[in-house]
């Protein structure tokens, strides 16, 4: 893990890309190229391998889902580059096509949303660049919607703790989130894994790999 | 004083035998005669191969095999000749139709030979010809021998005048004086021959002009609804350019403001008075950013800019309350309107079996073949939907409608419920 995170950047509204490289460089990322359409974006990460790419999902050429799909082309040249992509409005497939591309770990997938609140999300890219997976709290929200009998099982602060899990937090940051002790939280997440059939596991991402899956799979 | 536009008004009026009416029927019959004559020789080679049947059965012997082949071909191919041989005969017909009736006739456009096969145009003409070969000779015979029954009724007295006796129908005479009365009623039907010679004059009018009258009214509609069409797709054309505009402009800007004040908030210490301003302005650049996407939602969906109508069909499903599978066989691509018009109806159907159906699961299915796209959806819940409670199927139906489609619905109680809209593809 290299002290400096090398990022590239996608995004095709230059006022918003420029906004961007300023959250970056403030944050202490070193941003190696901010391009405008998907075929600079491949050209770009193959140029430059960086460990973080940061992408838009509509953008040129075609300003459909341009750039998510470079971005899966990319995962499957370089399994182990990390991937954020920037949607401006909630997808579940999106989510899904971007979990399923390498093994879900060292993705994220975000409303555009989030990066108004520049510290947070900041802290989810540097997540994602440590191997981790961040799902927006709207699309794991809607997972949760759907009716499921297990789901039923939980009680309210069981589903609360398992949206944030799905989302891609450690015990750590759901303890201080809900303003409770860290054992408390992984109390919580052993009962859950165990109602819904999960294997149970220290591994963080494993273990929000095996929610995501579990909420995505067909009822 | 009204000018009677045609043969079967006059036949109405008390003053028809004094008018010119009888004269231009008698006209229109006797030109139909060579006509009807001709198509009647093609109506007698269709109807040969039976003839032989017939004649051989009475005479008890065994059908010409070979010869009845040879028949049937032959019929075969006047038959499929006849679309062809249809278009001079209609037009000749559809001048001729101007002695007994004065309102204009359509002649539909020449589409070339083909056309002539696959148009209703065609085999309507074709149709005529069978009129003209089988009934009309049929009609005008029967005619035809009620005259010369009156011709003999009246020439009676005359023909009576020899040694011979004569037959009258139903009487016999020997003399004049004898047939004179006979010649007096031959005289007093001479007028209701006249009648019934407009009637049937008329009857073939109208048939002719059901059969060969291009119907103007039906091509004004189809070109009013295809200017619909053409709006509609004008006004999803605005939509989409607006939906582009707010998605590529204003959206990603405002997400770039509110970044900027995200970025200010970090360097302004909170015990600074401008700390408490600089938070409020974030929090609502935040809410704007959420209102902006609820509207560009609802100018159009995202998802069919980027998805395609497979890929937001199946997101529908993956929002849906209700568990849905979605089949999809779009082997070629769908017009724009068009698509948007199946999404919505895919998306308005899917709340309703949410709201109404209480379905345990649906199903959706997407078919295009190479003329039309066909959207089924399918669920198991209790039925019983009803287009005039107003589950929004009106509006669904009026969606479709505008772009030449159909909708379908099948409803019993107890379910299950269908809804199985059809929508043209034009290249």
């Amino acid at each position: 893990m290299p002290s400096v995170t090398r990022v590239v950047l996608a995004e095709d509204e230059v006022l918003l890309r420029e906004g961007l490289v300023g959250v970056l460089t403030r944050f202490g990322f070193a941003v190696d190229a901010a391009v405008g359409s998907a075929p600079e974006l491949l050209d770009a990460v193959r140029t430059h391998r960086p460990d973080l790419l940061v992408t838009d999902i509509r953008m040129p050429p075609q300003h459909r889902d341009d750039g998510l799909r470079a971005a899966v082309t990319l995962r499957a040249e370089r399994p182990d580059l990390a991937v954020v992509v920037l949607s401006q409005h909630v997808q579940s497939g999106y989510a899904a096509a971007l979990l399923d591309s390498g093994d879900g770990n060292r993705v994220g997938y975000l409303l555009k949303d989030r990066v108004a609140d520049v510290a947070e999300f900041a802290e989810t890219l540097r997540r994602v660049a440590a191997g981790g997976t961040a799902v927006d709290p709207d699309v794991v929200r809607h997972l949760l919607r759907r009716p499921r009998d297990p789901l039923a099982a939980l009680s309210r602060r069981e589903r609360e703790v398992l949206g944030l899990v799905a989302e891609g937090h450690s015990n750590t940051a759901i303890a201080s989130r809900l303003h409770v002790t860290e054992a408390a939280v992984g109390k919580h997440v052993g009962n859950i894994l165990a109602k819904l059939g999960l294997p149970p596991d220290e591994d963080t991402n494993r273990r929000v790999l095996a929610v995501l899956a579990y909420l995505r799979a067909e009822s | 004083m009204t000018v009677d536009h045609g043969l079967a008004v006059a036949l109405r009026r008390r003053r028809y035998l004094l008018s010119a009416w009888p004269w231009r029927a008698l006209a229109y019959a006797l030109t139909t005669l060579p006509l009807a004559g001709a198509a009647a020789f093609g109506a007698a080679v269709v109807a040969a191969p039976l003839l032989l049947v017939v004649s051989a059965l009475r005479r008890g012997r065994p059908v010409d095999a070979e010869a009845l082949a040879v028949l049937a071909v032959v019929a075969l191919a006047v038959v499929a000749f006849a679309p062809l041989a249809g278009a001079p005969v209609a037009a000749v017909e559809r001048w001729r139709l101007g002695l007994v009736d004065d309102r204009p006739v359509t002649a539909p456009r020449w589409r070339g030979l083909a056309a002539r096969f696959t148009t209703a145009t065609g085999w309507r003409e074709g149709a005529y010809l069978a009129v003209l070969g089988v009934v009309l000779p049929l009609a005008y015979g029967m005619f035809g021998l009620l005259v010369l029954l009156d011709v003999a009724l009246v020439a009676g007295p005359w023909l009576a005048g020899g040694e011979d006796r004569i037959v009258l129908v139903w009487a016999t005479v020997d003399s004049p004086a004898e047939a004179v009365p006979y010649a007096l009623a031959g005289l007093l039907a001479v007028p209701a021959l006249v009648y019934l010679a407009g009637l049937l004059v008329a009857a073939q009018a109208a048939v002719a002009r059901r059969l060969l009258d291009d119907a103007p009214g039906g091509a004004a509609l189809r070109e009013v609804t295809r200017s619909r069409a053409r709006l509609v797709g004008a006004y999803e054309a605005e939509r989409r350019r607006i939906e582009r505009d707010m998605h590529d402009g204003a959206q990603p800007r405002l997400t770039a403001l509110t970044l900027q004040l995200g970025l200010a908030r970090l360097d302004v210490p909170d015990d600074s008075p401008a700390a408490k301003p600089l938070a409020v302005a974030h929090e609502q650049a935040k809410e704007l950013m959420v209102t902006l996407r609820g509207i560009v939602q609802g100018i159009r969906p995202q998802q069919l800019t980027e998805l395609g109508l497979a890929g937001a069909v199946g997101e529908l499903a993956a929002r849906s309350v209700v568990p849905v599978t979605v089949r999809a066989d779009l082997t070629r691509p769908v017009p724009d309107l068009i698509e948007t018009t199946a999404w919505y109806v895919v998306s308005e159907t899917l709340g309703n079996v949410a709201r109404h159906a209480g379905a345990g699961r649906a199903q959706v299915r997407l078919t295009r073949d190479d003329r039309r796209l066909v959207v089924e959806v399918r669920d198991d819940g209790r039925g019983g939907a009803d287009p005039a409670r107003g589950t929004g199927l009106t509006g669904l139906a009026d969606r479709v409608a505008a772009v030449e489609g159909r909708l379908l619905l099948s409803s019993p109680p107890g379910g299950p419920t269908l809804v199985r809209v059809e929508l043209p593809c034009r290249p």
